[in-house]
């Protein structure tokens, strides 16, 4: 079951993530542990994890947020394809960083992408599902860490 | 970027391989290497293949996590199609493993995402210059 100091990893991706592809800093607010379903905004990038661990990690952004942060990345596409690629992308990123704490059994699929409609999100016997609050300018936006 | 080298040296021509378009435009604009041609892009290992037969290039990026075929399977049959091509990887996989593992594979360099435009332009320059 995936352990609270286990959430730092997840943390640091996020915070690491903006730094370095936005170039500006997001604020990460406390983790809670999620009870029910997350609320999801516009749009939703998701990696299924397997091996060692079991679950999904999920990021959901508005598209107000992601705008933004395409053209700090220099971007001039805010096409719908660009949102979905960008969410698959930072979901990507953060979990495939994960891989240097929790080792090359930590097996990420390629980014699941979701917008419009509401994701089945896989809960596996014995996950427990964590919110990272991702603060960034003035958005807001979630990484759901869900694992065995 | 100015390179350094004699201004004969024929263009380092580079493909691109990323599932992600939003990446694959990045590293084609944040490279800033005067003689560096990008000859093509592609979304998977498949693609890659194809493209590398026709494009001859100098020096691919290459992501691991992909459709289709992934990474390491694509530098496996790549390194077996060109021998004398230069691999960068760019990859969000941070353990060693993985990196060790493209390495074996035939990669010469490995550049974890996220990245700055620096490390970008590091890497290349440390693979091809």
């Amino acid at each position: 079951m995936l352990r609270e100091e286990e959430l730092k990893t997840f943390v640091d991706g996020t915070t690491r993530y903006f730094e370095v592809a936005a170039q500006q800093p997001a604020t990460i607010g406390s983790p809670y542990l999620l009870e029910g379903e997350a609320a999801m905004h516009d749009y939703t990038g998701m990696i299924n994890v397997s091996g060692k661990r079991e679950g999904v990690v999920y990021f959901t952004a508005p598209r107000a947020m992601l705008t933004v942060l395409l053209m700090k990345m220099q971007e001039s596409d805010f096409s719908h394809e660009s949102m979905r690629d960008l969410v698959g992308e930072v979901a990507n990123t953060i979990s495939g960083n994960a891989r240097r704490d929790f080792g090359h059994d930590f097996v990420i699929s390629v980014p699941s992408v979701f917008s419009g409609e509401k994701p089945q999100i896989p809960q596996p016997p014995g996950a427990r599902a964590f919110v990272i609050p991702i603060h960034w300018r003035s958005h807001s936006a979630k990484l759901v860490v869900s694992l065995t | 970027m100015s390179s350094g080298y004699p201004l004969d040296r024929r263009p380092v021509k580079l493909l691109i391989v990323d599932d992600s378009n939003i990446v694959r435009r990045r590293i084609e604009r944040s490279q800033q290497f005067d003689d560096l041609q990008v000859v093509g892009t592609a979304a998977n290992g498949f693609e890659a293949l194809e493209l590398a037969r026709r494009t001859d290039p100098d020096l691919v990026t290459m992501d691991l996590t992909m459709p289709q075929m992934d990474g390491i399977e694509c530098i496996t049959q790549l390194v077996k199609l060109k021998p004398a091509v230069r691999i960068l990887v760019i990859s969000a996989l941070a353990d060693k493993a993985t990196a060790v593992e493209a390495m074996e594979r035939g990669a010469n360099g490995f550049l974890n995402k996220p990245f700055s435009d620096r490390q970008l332009n590091e890497a290349i320059a440390e693979l091809m210059y």
